[in-house]
């Protein structure tokens, strides 16, 4: 109660809600656009570009930057890394946000939102990697809900039914794992059937190994980056614990980020070397291929080792969001920039500014779900009676 | 040249879900044979697919050949279209451009088929590829899939958008007719017939006029092969039609990945469980060993304990068994003192 009093307390009308809400209105006027007037009167997609920043940035980005969720929590319940405990909640949440908004943005992109379970009711299409990916997001949704569900029902105070779901931490966690690694991977699988329209050094029979590697780096650079936003803005909602936690979270995650970083870009190095695309690197592709592997993955591999070794906080948590930006850069490349390279440039996707501006709404929705969430429920600090566990 | 080398790459490592058996198609399934040598542009094709199909009327009628002048594509509007290609393109040297029909051609193992996940595509054993629009989703995974860039949505549909390809004109060859663009093509550019027997025709044609056509069948075995068949006197790439797809069947490509998901399944539980027991093991072990620690500790602690008491026991004794002589000691030298001043006295 007294939390909502100091909330209604302070005025309404700060420069952060007046934006927001001035894209909320604007996301509310698209979104009535799109379902009367189809597709075409608010995207720039057509016959050879069939997805456009939907897909590549709504799904694939949003389903590999809420990685900080199975991530974190394998880390804790799993690796037995009980330090970076007060991380679990917040990336729980932030995946379970990133899941539901993933799904909502599906329902702009596809023809029919309405007939979303059909693949599950109707005809199940197996051989499609979509099928998987819909499947596992849809289960991997739910088991993020309900491992989200703690911080809530201690919220309404509900102590039994908390400490049920408190006891299926470690089922829920290793279902979680499966999940994303099957789903994470076969966003990357989606592009196999492609092999005549995806760019060679983008193209690989590795392509679902890549994405589901990078999804650690993903979740593990969220993580920092959502943590810094949190120290930022909710400084005031965060326990001891968190604070205390918060130097060996950093350091930690941001060695595994440095480790896997490293993996990663040897593993896309054997991929060039397997295809042996190595000529493809002498063009225009070619470079900006280069700007990815060197700027996007090598580099930050670079920052984070060293800011780890010079127990650096803040160069971590600038290489954070350089890595999260790299995440981006490297789905983008797949869906829409090495997509369809073959095609002249006048059959070329651009984005129109009204599907920009849907994505744009979408991410601040999220992003006021997560305010109204962390200011009311524990997530950024233990709730007193449920200390240790 | 570019997905040459992704060609290249498939080839390399095949799928290892791939049987030793392959689907060459349904055996009695039609084809149909475009000879591009014989097609003159006149769009007689288009009008009737159109017709046929009750699309919308086009802006320019069929009759206007001024549309040849750009390259086009299929569209929501349009199963088919035929594009022309400047002469200068030939290797024979003649005055006359080429033509090329465009639709889809049918797959034997469909890439739209294989990549829609409510299986709204399927390839009926006559070799037509059909779509269902009553389980469409509308998430055009379809158009992402085919190699040879044919579906088409209905952008322009809030409600009911609709993906949008040549049917083979299933209906009429359900009926025993001829698919539309086949009956009104008057240069017979087009056969229809058994698949097998239209290679055979395609074949022949090739050994008898060696210098007309470049030997090769386009869709023989392209993308593991599809039920429309073409001839070409000038190469195929030429002609906007690709000739790096390679020979994998478009589902043989997302086999492995798929194969992938059971061991997932099936393995991930005992690894991350076993990754559990381990660091709850090591907890234990650490958690052990310093209770030991900690009580062997104790034990020290009690003995030095134990020992400090005994001598500080043993010293105290001493001190008082010293004390008593000494009392003693005193007692009798007073009692002498004593006796000796009473024996004077």
């Amino acid at each position: 109660m007294s939390e909502t009093t100091t909330v209604s307390n302070k005025s309404v009308w700060t420069p952060f809600n007046l934006v927001a809400g001035i894209i909320v209105a604007i996301g509310l006027v698209l979104t009535v656009l799109r379902f009367t007037g189809g597709l075409a009167a608010v995207t720039n997609l057509s016959d050879d570009n069939p997805w456009g920043i939907w897909i590549g940035f709504d799904l694939l980005c949003g389903v590999a930057l809420a990685a900080g969720g199975y991530v974190t929590s394998a880390a804790v319940y799993i690796f037995g890394l009980k330090r970076f405990h007060s991380a679990v909640r917040p990336a729980i949440l932030t995946g379970f946000l990133g899941y539901a908004l993933v799904v909502f943005a599906l329902h702009y992109d596809v023809g029919r939102p309405w007939r979303l379970p059909y693949p599950f009711v109707v005809q199940q299409g197996t051989t499609s990697l979509l099928f998987e990916v819909g499947a596992c997001v849809a289960l991997y949704l739910t088991v993020l809900f309900i491992e989200f569900t703690p911080a809530a029902l201690e919220w309404l105070g509900l102590k039994r039914a908390r400490n049920l779901v408190v006891k299926l931490t470690m089922l829920l966690t290793i279902f979680g794992v499966v999940l994303s690694t099957l789903h994470q991977s076969s966003l990357g699988a989606l592009y196999l059937i492609a092999p005549s329209k995806l760019h060679p050094l983008w193209y690989s029979t590795y392509l679902p190994v890549y994405f589901f590697v990078s999804s650690i780096i993903a979740g593990l650079s969220m993580v920092l980056f959502e943590s810094t936003l949190s120290h930022h803005y909710f400084g005031d909602k965060l326990d001891e614990a968190h604070k205390r936690e918060s130097l060996g979270v950093t350091l930690g995650f941001g060695k595994a980020a440095s480790l896997v970083l490293a993996g990663y870009f040897i593993i896309k190095v054997i991929g060039m070397a397997t295809a042996n695309t190595w000529h493809y690197l002498n063009s225009g592709y070619g470079a900006w291929f280069l700007v990815e592997m060197l700027g996007f993955v090598a580099l930050p591999c670079f920052l984070y080792a060293v800011g780890v070794r010079d127990r650096n906080v803040k160069l971590i948590r600038y290489t954070a969001a350089w890595t999260v930006l790299g995440i981006v850069v490297n789905r983008f490349n797949v869906s829409l920039v090495a997509f369809n390279w073959h095609l002249p440039s006048s059959q070329r996707y651009f984005p129109h500014w009204m599907e920009i501006m849907i994505s744009v709404f979408i991410v601040t929705v999220g992003i006021l779900v997560f305010r109204f969430i962390v200011t009311r429920m524990p997530i950024l600090y233990e709730h007193p009676e449920y200390h240790g566990h | 040249m570019g997905a040459a080398g992704a060609g290249t790459l498939l080839k390399g490592t095949s799928a290892q879900a791939a049987a030793n058996t392959h689907f060459t198609g349904y055996p009695n399934s039609y084809a149909v044979l475009h000879d591009i040598t014989r097609c003159v542009g006149c769009r007689s094709c288009e009008a009737a697919c159109n017709a046929v199909n009750e699309l919308p009327k086009p802006d320019k009628p069929f009759t206007d050949l001024s549309v040849l002048e750009s390259r086009r594509r299929t569209t929501a509007k349009t199963y088919t279209v035929v594009n022309k290609f400047p002469s200068d393109i030939q290797t024979t040297p003649s005055e006359k451009p080429v033509y090329v029909k465009k639709q889809c051609n049918h797959c034997l193992e469909p890439a739209c088929a294989s990549a829609c996940f409510v299986r709204a595509f399927h390839k009926t054993p006559e070799g037509a590829v059909i779509y269902d629009p009553s389980v469409c989703v509308g998430c055009r995974y379809c158009m992402i899939a085919c190699p040879f860039e044919i579906p088409t949505y209905e952008y322009d549909k809030a409600l009911e958008p609709r993906v949008m390809k040549c049917t083979m004109c299933y209906p009429r060859i359900q009926k025993g007719l001829l698919p539309g663009c086949v009956q009104a093509c008057p240069k017979e550019a087009l056969t229809f017939g058994k698949r097998k027997e239209i290679l055979d025709i395609a074949r022949e044609r090739i050994r008898r006029h060696p210098e007309r056509y470049i030997d090769h069948i386009y869709g023989e075995r392209e993308m593991g092969g599809t039920s429309w068949l073409y001839l070409s006197g000038v190469p195929f790439a030429s002609i906007g039609m690709r000739e790096d797809l390679g020979v994998t069947p478009a589902p043989e490509l997302t086999s492995g990945a798929l194969g992938a998901v059971p061991i997932v399944v099936g393995l991930w539980p005992v690894l991350l469980t076993g990754i559990y027991a381990i660091s709850k093991r090591k907890e234990k072990v650490s958690e052990e060993e310093r209770r030991e620690a900690v009580e062997a500790a104790l034990a020290r602690a009690r003995e030095q304990a134990e020992a400090e008491k005994a001598a500080a026991l043993a010293k105290a004794q001493k001190e008082k068994e010293t004390a008593v002589q000494q009392a003693v000691k005193k007692a009798l030298e007073e009692a002498k003192k004593k006796a000796e001043q009473e024996g004077q006295a």
